[in-house]
């Protein structure tokens, strides 16, 4: 039994690589949930996305999706890049005006 | 490959025109230092690309390799996604909020094409991986352009909250994206409904994928649970992207949901009266989005009771607004999505309208908050009317456009069998009446003070205002020409 583990785990097949980005989002989405500052927040965005991307990749190299999937995680690349760049010009502009990046204390609109 | 190419390039000339316009727009803002040239420059855009989809004509292909559909079902949102941005370029061209940032004038008009150009590749993409690029273009130049007027603390606020909210929700859908592309083994969405058809991926896995990807729709339209960065976006944004957001952004998302749902989910050979999204088993869908619209049109509509600034309020009444559009939507009738179309097409007007009033008052009076709307009635009798006009008609009551948008909607839903949503659709309409009447209460029942005159605005908002009212009554009176348009529009590739 031990044995059949160790097994699998040398030759890794699609479902390790799918427990590995689950764990990768779930981790993405706590970073999320519990941080309170947007930079951290940003890193576990990067994670989900990250997570998404690893799940495309197994899939190509174990499913008939072949060479789609690492053509889309390329794509998904670019906009993880583009997306944080744009994030973090706002993050910059409201550390400007805010002098805090905690989002609990970026917050003048209520109701 | 090549002829494939040529071949789609004919079909693509509207979005060319417009990436075309975006060049033309980082050019000329290099060489010139006048703050309306970048604003006249996308408009002519608008009116070329008009021109070439009136050109272009009704066809039904598959272009790029079925990346993009190019369908009556498109051209019908891509001509209301032209009158919008034209309506909103005129706006911002007069807007007093926008003038403050007059170096940077040309950027905010590249973006504005920029997303234009996103939203016109979502209502036509049928492959996953386009869906979410094109969906991601309109995002990332939203979140900026909510963040325009960037001395302001609550816009760069409303910037923040948006890209945090919209990255996580949009992080989660593209995590749903990969699991159906990997049970499926295939992003094409015809493709995914064949594999889905012959029994591909377990219920478990298909299911969870859904979920996700409801995510990220859900928060692109704003319905609950996933409206919480409405509110505050709508409220920092610059009024003019306030109504961009408000009209076109939801409308894209829409158009991608029912193509994405429909096209995968249904069996094509049933039709669009088939009732169900009968290829994916456990969970019962139609009520799970029903809920969702329940949800959306209490939440929206009980909340904005109590707002006091007319942007968050005017936020709370689209979320309400979601709510009966999804109510169209989950239904899964063909009756249910023509009246979907017609919604759509015064939803445009009423609510352009009513923010452009809004923008007018905050201009002139530096008024937001609705109780510093009395007397302004009598200050400006005509924009005063058409606001009047225009709350009239977001609530629903005859003889404005908006009265049938609801009555088409609601008997939609009553022939489908869904009697409690109608219900709860009726009741809340009614809730809604109260903080409508309220601001035109504001307006006109309270007298101004002595020292307060008569205050007249340009010419060019009297005519943008008439040229929002007169379809706004139009529609309201005389309606089958719209409604033999949505019924003709509703012909997707593929269906």
């Amino acid at each position: 039994m031990n044995l059949q583990i160790l097994l699998s785990i040398a030759e890794p097949g699609l479902n390790h690589f799918l427990i590995v980005s689950a764990l990768l989002f779930s981790l993405g989405v706590m970073a999320v949930l519990s941080k309170r500052n947007v930079i951290m927040v940003l890193m576990g965005v990067e994670l989900i996305l990250n997570s998404a991307n690893i799940n495309l990749i197994a899939f190509s190299r174990f499913t008939a999706l072949s060479l789609e999937g690492q053509m889309m995680g390329l794509f998904v690349v670019i906009l993880a890049a583009a997306e944080a760049a744009v994030a973090l010009a706002i993050v910059l502009n409201i550390y400007n005006r805010f002098n805090t990046i905690n989002l609990d204390k970026i917050s003048t609109m209520k109701g | 490959m090549v002829e494939q190419a040529l071949f789609s390039l004919g079909y693509f000339l509207p979005e060319i025109i417009l990436v075309v316009t975006l060049c033309v727009i980082i050019a000329a803002d290099l060489f010139t230092t006048r703050r309306d040239v970048p604003g006249y420059l996308l408009l002519t855009g608008l009116v070329t690309a008009a021109a070439a989809l009136v050109w272009q004509g009704v066809s039904n292909e598959a272009i790029f390799f079925n990346m993009i559909a190019v369908d009556p079902f498109a051209l019908f949102f891509k001509i209301l996604l032209l009158v919008t941005t034209g309506f909103v370029v005129l706006f911002s061209l007069q807007s007093a909020e926008l003038k403050a940032y007059k170096s940077r004038s040309g950027e905010y008009y590249m973006l504005l094409t920029g997303m234009l150009l996103g939203m016109f590749l979502m209502v036509g993409s049928t492959h996953l991986l386009m869906m979410f690029l094109a969906l991601e273009l309109t995002s990332i130049s939203s979140y900026v352009l909510a963040g325009f007027t960037k001395n302001n603390l609550k816009s760069s606020e409303a910037s923040v909250k948006y890209i945090i909210y919209g990255a996580v929700s949009s992080g989660i859908m593209l995590y749903g994206i990969t699991l159906l592309i990997g049970a499926a083994g295939t992003a094409d969405i015809f493709l995914i409904n064949e594999a889905l058809q012959a029994g591909a991926g377990t219920p478990l896995l298909l299911n969870i994928a859904i979920l996700m990807i409801l995510v990220g729709f859900g928060f692109k339209i704003a319905v609950v649970p996933f409206h919480f960065w409405a509110p505050d976006v709508y409220e920092g944004a610059p009024v003019t992207i306030t109504a961009y957001l408000s009209v076109a952004s939801k409308m894209a998302a829409f158009v991608l949901l029912i193509r994405f749902f429909t096209l995968s989910f249904t069996d094509p050979g049933a039709g669009f009266g088939s009732g169900t999204w009968e290829l994916l088993p456990g969970i019962n869908w139609n009520l799970l989005g029903g809920g969702m619209a329940a949800m959306a049109m209490i939440v929206g509509n009980l909340t904005a009771l109590r707002q006091d600034n007319i942007k968050r309020m005017l936020a709370y009444s689209s979320i309400a607004h979601a709510g009966y559009l999804l109510m169209g939507v989950v239904i899964l009738t063909g009756q249910g999505l023509v009246s979907v179309l017609i919604y759509f097409v015064i939803y445009l007007f009423m609510n352009l309208g009513a923010f452009y009033v809004v923008m007018l008052f905050s201009d002139k009076f530096g008024v937001l908050s609705i109780e510093n709307y009395k007397g302004l009635g009598h200050r400006a009798p005509f924009e005063g009317m058409a606001m009047t006009l225009f709350l009239v008609s977001l609530t629903g009551i005859p003889p404005t456009g908006g009265f049938v948008a609801k009555l088409y909607i609601f008997g939609a839903a009553i022939s489908a069998g869904w009697i409690w949503l109608v219900v709860i659709a009726g009741v809340t309409t009614i809730i809604s009446l109260f903080y409508y009447v309220r601001v035109v209460r504001n307006m006109f029942l309270f007298t101004p003070e002595e020292s307060a005159d008569k205050v007249i605005f340009g010419m060019g908002s009297k005519i943008i205002l008439l040229l929002l009212i007169i379809p706004v009554l139009l529609l309201g009176i005389y309606f089958s020409p719209l409604i033999e348009w949505a019924a003709t529009s509703l012909n997707m590739l593929g269906m």
